[in-house]
């Protein structure tokens, strides 16, 4: 048993000011494990990432690797102690070649050998099963690929401790198949793997053991088979178990066509091909397909957010023009943008201008918000969706990805919107937060808010929407509601209709 | 009232931290040198007027179109991520169109004076529109699109006024740029501060502070929730236009006349480090108007002091290098770190301590 233990963090505890990001929190990687560390955002999971890789140094507890007691400084010294870290985003150089990305930062001579590194970075690939060439270009492999060149990296410099936070997030299917091979491939090789995730099925596939941590504190260490995946959501939200089978079917309900709140006939963008589209006020429907099917581009067009290159569109019956997002705001629709960096938060502004800018702009630049109102809005809404904030004046980008979701969600309810359209709201935040957002959507449409809801989790569609509208290659191919609206029916419509040997 | 000093201390200066530690290093350091360097004194001037006399005085007053032009360019600089440097040169060709209407009446009257400051504004600000429009709709970087004004902008200042460099003697201009009969502190003191309370008015009574910022740090964000980010951009060098139309009145007004030659030349870089020691990032976004005018000061008491230390003018620049090199590197965001980290060392550590008096 002794022998095996690889990595040993003892009583970690790390104060941020004001929060007490961990305490007392023990974490144990054995080797040829793979480990998954779960927990809500906020958990503390990437701080303990981040303490073991020497980004952050820690207020108090001890890391033991291989027996011996350790202090690790900076992520190089991480490195060169032989724990290494792949992290969501790929920060190699895509223009780089896989042998120069492999062996970057770290010849051993000024001069590069290219035919040296190349011969040896082949035979590193191949050894791992890696579907990729030395020579090739790292921008021209897939994301999957490029992951695995990372790992490869990782491996090759003896890295007994393997860190893959969040690697699976921007993969499909396949290729998050092909990199639980590679994984298992390491383990058999003793490599002690860290596994972050919100996946969970994917940690069932892999995943040998779960550390559970919540608030900043270890809720406790389990064999994958002693955890089933229910208990393992209840451990991680620490409450509301029955609340996760609260969701009832949604029942069908019937529409007139005046009820119709908005319509759209062959509407189409630079991006997005020519469609028609409906939505009753107080429905919930969503959008759903393979990534690069056109659900994004669709949404963003009855937005405005593209630019618009024909159809009609009519709110309520009457015909209006929407060219550009401040015109669907006046019309009292909202969209959450897929990319919340990207399109959505002002990372360096604080919740508070956050929270207001959306109804700031429709308000127009003259009729600024006084700083008291703001404040009460930030102070309302901090409260009603529960955001983890510091204060209302701490800058959005240092909260966590579900919270600043939520100050972006929070940002589109006060400008009271009839329509509010969704894009991909719980990618990549935790599972708490994913069910506040679904309860959410579906108390809005109680409220007579239409909703559009798009997900890449089938299942959570399925949870909120009464209507689904499936696309295949930039077009619609289809439009589920009724009993048509299961798993089965979902996969066969977007595959294109032949029957499925799972379905 | 404790509570209150703690709450500034423990970061409400945040980016004024450095502008203003700047400003308490220059007047300590002049302390310690020659306590009298702050004497301020009130004599009778030319037209027998009592006015205020010293260096303090001279710093706040030469400063002024510095202090102007500094404003604007903060604005710019967050909303655009990049910095105008024609300021100098478009302050020549707004001096100058200042001149040309003053010259085209018989008698200067206070009427011809607001006429040809108005003319001014409207000519500044179209130079500023067109550097605008450069960036904001061609996507051009700043400093490429402004580099066009920069290099032809004293050639169309010579062209305005036919070559020449005329003279206005009038006691209204005389007024503006140097005392205002019967009050003892400097015109362009007193312009500064009308410009600062109209950039306080419009933050406060428009979007401008929260739409500047937004489209700096986040423009796909920031169109996506409904702001034209093209005419925020556009805007902001437009009102760079009017700081600079202001600049170059106050510059003709001085001297009373106008050289385009060398009328606020090289103003643009101090102006972009006033912004810079200002606390604001040159790369856009947050930003405070506030940190840029302090910065202003910095450099002008700067210059002054070495005046005051009988450094030749020709070396001047140098030193003056030198204490810019350490403010940009204090300001840097290595050693702020560094600096945070130390602070949170001394926290935690006074925490641990009063937990165990505790127990």
């Amino acid at each position: 048993m002794q022998d095996t233990t690889l990595l040993q963090m003892r009583h970690i505890n790390k104060v941020f000011p004001g929060v007490k990001a961990l305490s007392d929190v023990d974490f144990t990687l054995r080797k040829g494990e793979i480990h998954a560390l779960m927990g809500e955002n906020g958990a503390g999971k990437s701080t303990l990432i981040k303490i073991l890789t020497g980004v952050y140094g820690m207020d108090g507890g001890e890391i033991i690797v291989e027996g011996m007691n350790v202090s690790i400084h900076s992520p190089q010294d991480a490195q060169n102690k032989g724990i290494s870290t792949v992290y969501q985003e790929i920060t190699l150089c895509p223009n780089l070649t896989v042998a120069e990305n492999m062996f970057i930062g770290r010849e051993e001579s000024t001069l590069v050998r290219h035919k040296f590194y190349e011969k040896r970075a082949d035979e590193i690939l191949e050894k791992l099963g890696i579907p990729a060439r030395a020579a090739q270009q790292l921008g021209s492999c897939s994301l999957a690929v490029q992951q695995m060149v990372a790992i490869a990296r990782a491996v090759d410099m003896e890295c007994k401790v393997l860190i893959l936070d969040e690697p699976t997030s921007s993969l499909d299917d396949k290729e998050v198949n092909m990199l639980f091979n590679l994984m298992r491939d390491l383990k058999k090789q003793g490599v002690g793997i860290i596994f972050v995730t919100h996946f969970l099925e994917q940690v069932y596939e892999v995943c040998d053991r779960i550390t559970v941590l919540r608030n900043g504190e270890l809720v406790g260490e389990y064999l994958i088979e002693d955890l089933p995946q229910v208990d393992l959501v209840a451990k991680m939200i620490g409450k509301e178990l029955d609340e996760l089978s609260d969701f009832g079917q949604i029942e069908e309900k019937q529409y007139d066509s005046k009820d119709i709140f908005y319509e759209a006939e062959s509407l189409s963008s630079s991006d997005a091909m020519p469609f028609d589209f409906c939505i009753h006020k107080g429905e919930v429907n969503g959008f759903t397909g393979l990534l690069g099917s056109g659900r994004s581009e669709s949404v963003r067009a009855i937005f405005g957010a593209d630019k618009v290159t024909g159809g009609t569109v009519k709110i309520k019956g009457e015909d209006v023009k929407i060219t550009k997002p401040v015109d669907a705001m006046k019309h009292g629709i909202g969209y959450l943008a897929e990319d919340r960096k990207r399109d959505g938060i002002i990372a360096e502004l604080s919740v508070r201008e956050n929270i207001i800018l959306a109804l700031q702009v429709m308000k127009g630049f003259f009729k600024p918000i006084s700083r008291s109102e703001a404040e009460a809005f930030a102070d309302e809404y901090i409260k009603v969706l529960n955001i983890k904030t510091a204060s209302r004046e701490t800058p959005v980008g240092s909260l966590s990805g579900g919270n600043q979701q939520k100050v972006i969600l929070a940002r589109w309810l006060l400008t009271h919107p009839d329509y509010l359209i969704l894009d991909e709201p719980t990618r990549g935040i935790d599972v708490g937060t994913k069910l506040e957002i679904q309860k959410l959507v579906l108390k809005l449409a109680e409220d007579g808010v239409s909703v559009t809801f798009i997900s890449s989790e089938v299942e959570e569609m399925l949870r909120t929407c009464s209507r689904l509208i499936v696309m295949r290659d930039r077009h619609v191919v289809g439009e589920l509601k009724g009993q048509d609206l299961n798993q089965a029916q979902v996969m066969k419509t977007i595959a294109g209709g032949e029957t499925q040997n799972e379905g | 009232m404790k509570d209150k000093f703690q709450k500034i201390f423990k970061g409400g200066l945040g980016q004024l931290t450095i502008p203003i530690v700047a400003i308490l290093f220059l007047v300590g350091f002049n302390l310690i040198r020659d306590p009298s360097f702050f004497s301020i004194e009130t004599t009778l001037n030319n037209n027998g007027n009592m006015v205020l006399a010293g260096n303090l005085i001279s710093i706040i007053n030469g400063a002024s179109e510095l202090a102007v032009l500094a404003m604007g360019m903060t604005l710019v600089t967050a909303a655009c991520g990049g910095q105008d440097i024609s300021v100098g040169a478009a302050a020549a060709i707004a001096g100058s169109a200042f001149v040309k209407i003053l010259k085209s009446s018989p008698n200067i009257t206070g009427f011809t004076v607001v006429a040809a400051f108005l003319f001014a504004c409207v000519v500044a600000m179209l130079f500023g529109a067109f550097n605008g429009t450069l960036v904001s709709v061609f996507k051009i970087q700043p400093m490429i699109a402004t580099l066009i004004l920069y290099t032809c902008g004293r050639s169309i200042a010579y062209w305005i006024n036919g070559g020449a460099t005329p003279t206005v003697s009038s006691p209204i201009i005389n007024a503006i740029g140097s005392f205002i009969p019967g009050v003892p502190i400097p015109t362009p003191v007193l312009i500064v501060a009308a410009v600062a309370i109209i950039f306080v008015l419009v933050f406060h009574f428009t979007s401008l502070g929260l739409f500047t910022q937004s489209v700096g740090i986040n423009g796909s964000a920031a169109r996506l929730n409904g702001i034209n980010s093209t005419f925020i951009k556009l805007l902001s060098f437009i009102i760079l236009g009017l700081c600079v139309a202001v600049a170059g009145t106050i510059g003709v007004s001085r001297l009373g006349l106008i050289n385009h030659e060398t009328l606020l030349l090289d103003i643009e870089m101090d102006a972009i480090l006033a912004v810079a020691i200002g606390g604001n990032s040159l790369g856009g976004g947050k930003f405070k108007i506030s940190g840029s005018i302090i910065g202003a000061y910095v450099i002008q008491m700067l210059t002054i002091t070495l005046y005051a230390m009988k450094v030749p003018s020709t070396d001047v620049k140098a030193y003056k290098a030198i204490v810019i090199i350490l403010l940009v590197v204090i300001g840097s965001p290595v050693i702020k770190s560094k600096f945070q980290k130390y602070i949170a060392k001394i926290k935690s550590n006074r925490q641990r301590v009063s937990m165990k008096g505790a127990e």
